[in-house]
Formats: C-alpha cells, sequence, structure tokens
C-alpha cells in the first residue's frame, strides 16, 4: 500500500510539474499575442494598403513592403519548395546508406543551424557586390537557402514514416519506383510535408537578417525585382527601432499583419490538406 | 515441364512426394522452385529449398516462426530485392522461365505474381482507385472499361456488396477484413498468373479469416496460389498442398491430407500435433 501511494504521490508531482510548464510556455504565447493585438489593431488602417511607407510626420502604409514580402516569399518559396522535396525523396528514397546520402545529409544538418546573416552575407558577397546593387532577386536567393534544408528535413522525415510494407505493396503490382514514390508514398506523406513548406515560409517571412544585406528596403512603391525591394522585417526593424510615432505605429502593424498572414496560411493549408487528402 | 522433372528435384528430405499420388501427376506444375538459397547479409536464411507450386492448386507453407516460409514467398516475386544486402541463388521457373535470372524487367516479373501480405496495405487513395492502381500501370483503359475491371476484381474478392456504393471513399476507411480483401481484388485486377498470401488472415478476427479462406477457396478456380500460414487448421482447411519448413530448410512436401495424417518425417508431425513451434 505504502508503495501505491508512493507512486500516486509521484504521479501527482509529475503531471503537476507538466501542467505547470505548459502553462508556462503558453502565457508566453499569449503575452506576446496579446501585446501584438493592443498595439496592432489600432494602428490598422486601409491607408496600410494603398500608401507606401511615409518619411517621419506624414501620412503612409505599408503596401510596397506587403508587396515586397509577399513577392520575395512567394519566389523563395517557387525555388524552394521543389528543391527541397526532391532532395528529401532523395535521402529517404534513393540513398540507402550510400556515402553521397550521408554526406548530403550532414551538409543540410549544417545549413539548417546556420545563422541567417550568415547566409544574407553569403548571398551578398556572391550576388549584390558583382552585380553592383541590392536587389529583391537577391533578397529571395537569401529566403530560398534558408527555407530549402527546412524542407529536405521535413521530408525526408515524413517519407520515412511511410510504413515499408506500403512501398512492398505497390513494388508487388509491378509498379516502378518512381511511380510508387510518386502516387503512392507522397500521397501519405502530404500533410506532413505540406506542413513542413509551411513551417519554412513562415521561418522566412519573418527574417530580417538576410534581407538587411539583400534586398536591403526601399521608401518607394517598386516591383522591379533587380533593384532594392521594401518588405514587412527590415521596415519593422528600422520604424520600430525608430524615435517617430507614427513609424513605430506602422511597425506594429506590420508586425500583426506577419502574423496574421501566417496563421492564414497555416489555416488555409490544413484545410486544403483534408480536402485533397481524402478524410479517413 | 513435365511433373517427372518437377518431383524428382525434391532433395531426398521431402522423400514422400517422390512417391506422388495419382491425382497430383495429373496437375500441371506453375512453378518450379529448384535448388533456392538465401542470405540476408552473412545469415543463411533458406538451403536448397526444392517443391513445384501446381497450376491452380494451393500450396500452404507451414513451420515456426522464422523458418524462412515467408522468406520463400518474397522471393518468388523478388520483392526482397527492395532491400540491399539480400541475395537469393538458385532457381525458379515460372512456365519454364528462371524469374531469378539477372537482365529481367523486375516489375513485368511482379505484375505477372501479385501478393497480399500480412498487414492490409490499402492505398491512400479511394477504393476504386486502389484497384484502377495496377491497372493503370500496365493499360491505358477508356472509363467505362476500367470500372467494369474495377467492378469484376472486387466482385471477385466478395468485397462489391458492401463498398459500391462508396468507391469514391477512402480504402483506409474500411475495416481490416474488407481492407484486405481489397488487397486481393487490388492483386488480382491486375490478371497476374500466381497469387502469393503472406499470412493474409493473421491480423483479421474470426469472421473476416473465415471469407478470406472462402475467398480462397474461390480464387483457386483460376490461379496457381501460395500461402504462407502459422494457423495449421487453416493450411489442412485450405490448401491442396502443403510444405513444412524448418530451420531454413524444406523438410517434408506432400498432399496436404497426407501431411495431416501420415506425415513421413518426425519434425513433421512434431510440429502439426503441436509438440513443438
Amino acid at each position: 500500500m505504502q508503495l501505491y501511494d508512493r507512486r500516486r504521490l509521484t504521479n501527482r508531482v509529475v503531471v503537476g510539474l507538466s501542467l505547470a510548464a505548459t502553462a508556462f510556455g503558453l502565457l508566453f504565447l499569449v503575452f506576446v499575442l496579446a501585446t501584438l493585438l493592443k498595439n496592432g489593431v489600432g494602428a490598422l488602417s486601409i491607408t496600410l494598403f494603398s500608401q507606401a511607407t511615409p518619411p517621419p510626420g506624414s501620412q503612409g502604409g505599408l503596401i510596397n513592403a506587403i508587396f515586397g514580402s509577399v513577392a520575395m516569399t512567394a519566389i523563395a518559396t517557387l525555388v524552394g519548395t521543389p528543391t527541397g522535396i526532391l532532395a528529401g525523396t532523395f535521402l529517404a528514397e534513393y540513398a540507402h546508406g550510400s556515402r553521397l546520402g550521408e554526406f548530403v545529409r550532414f551538409i543540410n544538418d549544417i545549413l539548417l543551424s546556420a545563422p541567417s546573416i550568415i547566409v544574407g552575407l553569403f548571398v551578398y558577397t556572391i550576388l549584390v557586390v558583382p552585380m553592383g546593387h541590392f536587389s529583391a532577386w537577391a533578397g529571395s536567393v537569401a529566403l530560398a537557402i534558408i527555407m530549402i534544408p527546412v524542407i529536405v528535413r521535413t521530408t525526408e522525415d515524413m517519407l520515412t514514416l511511410v510504413p515499408n510494407t506500403l512501398r512492398e505493396a505497390a513494388a508487388a503490382l509491378g509498379a516502378p519506383k518512381w511511380k510508387i514514390v510518386v502516387t503512392v508514398i507522397y500521397r501519405s506523406a502530404v500533410q506532413g510535408m505540406l506542413t513542413g513548406v509551411l513551417l519554412a515560409v513562415a521561418r522566412i517571412s519573418g527574417e530580417t537578417a538576410p534581407l538587411l544585406f539583400t534586398a536591403l528596403n526601399n521608401q518607394f512603391w517598386s516591383t522591379d525585382l533587380n533593384r532594392p525591394m521594401a518588405n514587412l522585417p527590415v521596415v519593422i526593424f528600422q520604424f520600430a527601432m525608430s524615435p517617430y510615432v507614427d513609424w513605430q505605429t506602422l511597425a506594429w502593424a506590420g508586425a500583426l499583419l506577419i502574423t496574421a498572414a501566417i496563421l492564414v496560411l497555416n489555416v488555409g493549408a490544413r484545410l486544403f490538406a483534408s480536402w485533397s487528402g481524402l478524410e479517413k | 515441364m513435365s511433373v517427372s522433372l518437377a518431383t524428382s528435384s525434391l532433395p531426398p528430405a521431402a522423400g514422400p512426394a517422390s512417391d506422388p499420388g495419382a491425382s497430383a501427376s495429373q496437375l500441371p506444375v506453375k512453378c518450379q522452385i529448384r535448388n533456392v538459397g538465401f542470405h540476408y547479409g552473412k545469415f543463411h536464411a533458406l538451403k536448397n529449398v526444392s517443391l513445384p507450386l501446381h497450376d491452380r492448386r494451393v500450396t500452404a507453407f507451414i513451420g515456426p516462426s522464422g523458418c524462412g516460409k515467408s522468406t520463400l514467398l518474397r522471393i518468388l516475386n523478388r520483392i526482397y530485392e527492395l532491400y540491399p544486402g539480400q541475395l537469393a541463388t538458385g532457381e525458379v521457373l515460372v512456365d519454364g522461365e528462371n524469374i531469378l535470372a539477372p537482365g529481367l524487367d523486375l516489375n513485368l516479373v511482379r505484375a505477372k505474381i501479385g501478393m497480399v501480405f500480412q498487414k492490409p496495405t490499402p492505398f491512400p487513395m479511394s477504393i476504386h482507385d486502389n484497384i484502377a492502381f495496377g491497372i493503370k500501370l500496365y493499360e491505358r483503359l477508356p472509363k467505362s472499361e476500367m470500372d467494369d475491371r474495377v467492378e469484376s476484381a472486387l466482385r471477385r474478392a466478395a468485397l462489391w456488396d458492401e463498398v459500391k456504393d462508396k468507391l469514391k471513399q477512402s480504402g483506409l476507411g474500411l475495416s481490416g477484413g474488407q481492407q484486405q480483401r481489397l488487397c486481393i481484388a487490388r492483386a488480382i485486377a491486375v490478371e497476374p498468373e500466381i497469387l502469393l498470401l503472406d499470412e493474409p488472415a493473421s491480423a483479421l478476427d474470426p469472421i473476416s479469416t473465415q471469407r478470406i479462406e472462402e475467398l480462397i477457396a474461390e480464387l483457386k478456380s483460376d490461379y496457381c496460389i501460395a500461402i504462407v500460414t502459422h494457423n495449421m487448421q487453416q493450411a489442412a482447411r485450405s490448401s491442396d498442398y502443403t510444405a513444412f519448413m524448418y530451420l531454413g530448410e524444406l523438410i517434408e512436401f506432400d498432399e496436404t491430407e497426407r501431411i495431416f495424417t501420415r506425415p513421413q518425417q518426425k519434425r513433421t508431425e512434431d510440429y502439426i500435433t503441436g509438440r513443438f513451434g
């Protein structure tokens, strides 16, 4: 009986600790979101979406930064997603213990944990310096480089989770390997892979450091990918640090926009996955 | 292929089979397994196994876990080659052609020899698409013809009545027994010549098991069937021939009735009477 009481006590203590840890984590999340909402909602207005970033003391919005962020994130995603998925597929389906596979996986892990400012400097050296100017292209490339290792890793992990029996069942019908991967394995893993892509998009949509060295910023509306381009993270960085209250307000609005966009993206992708991936 | 050739290549241990019964000698041999061995890395999992698989008959493989019966089945469609470090030796002649020969198109070999696994493996797609998957690999059919093929495969697998109103729903939503019949339907939809069943009912409840057994009895009028089972009653009920394997060797191969009533080998008798295994 004594043993049973001790066990019960241990159980209560551990459950209590787990709850406390969860509450601790959630507290900060709620705190961050509450602050963001409090300061951001008041800053929302129509002009955010109709005017470019203003000089201090005059009316303005964030449309140039919103466009820049969307454009560069989109280009990076278009480049990074296929590259990452193909490399992840190679690692999970074709590299079985080969040295090339081990090598690629090792390099990918290093890239995964590389500080983003290093990526920014790297792209600055190989693109911005030779071109002679900052550009949206350089920004997109930097974001893609940050994105690829995340997608490679999640794709490999998700494909590895698909049971081998499914591969055997498809092979037993006489299906060639590529067909098994594309029609059976991808379908089984689509939700996880999509989540991986989303995680990567969420990650790069908030990156500031690599853009500082590549796309820089632009006070004016510009759609020219060969020139510096405004983007939300750098604008937030610049405006939040400024002494001007109207700039600070715009920075709060920008922060809220990024957060809301990631939320919408997440919910949207989940809906898409449950719609396309056949309900159980 | 003559049956005398088939039976004479049996190892001496399988003595009784070289004394073929009258009925056995009249059955065509679909698949002749000759001196087949198998290595997982350094482990010698199968040693010199030889036996025939008769057309339109069910051959059951019994024996304790790890005796090599599933391994033997996995050689017959070369599915083991999905993994590195595994090597099969010997010959497996299907209609006289050695399917272990190098240079063969594996996908074509596998299309001819269907397999159903222990755990049901429906693909994450609709019931209709599960069946159509295999057909589409080798045939281009107009939609109406494809629908007919899907229906007839599902009918043959005794699943049609249960799923005809939900062909567009996911195969993953079916019960375990239905999923396994879906897998059998998928395997026969590509019209293979040999059907390999690797413990097809061991993950199922008794009623589903009974349905699978009835299905096997149905299907044997068209196929050469090899089934691995841990369930001795199942082997006795549903097979025409039984092979008893132990520690990677074929101990005895004969008509099922004889294996279960008058086994020639002491180890066979010990196993089927439950003294070990």
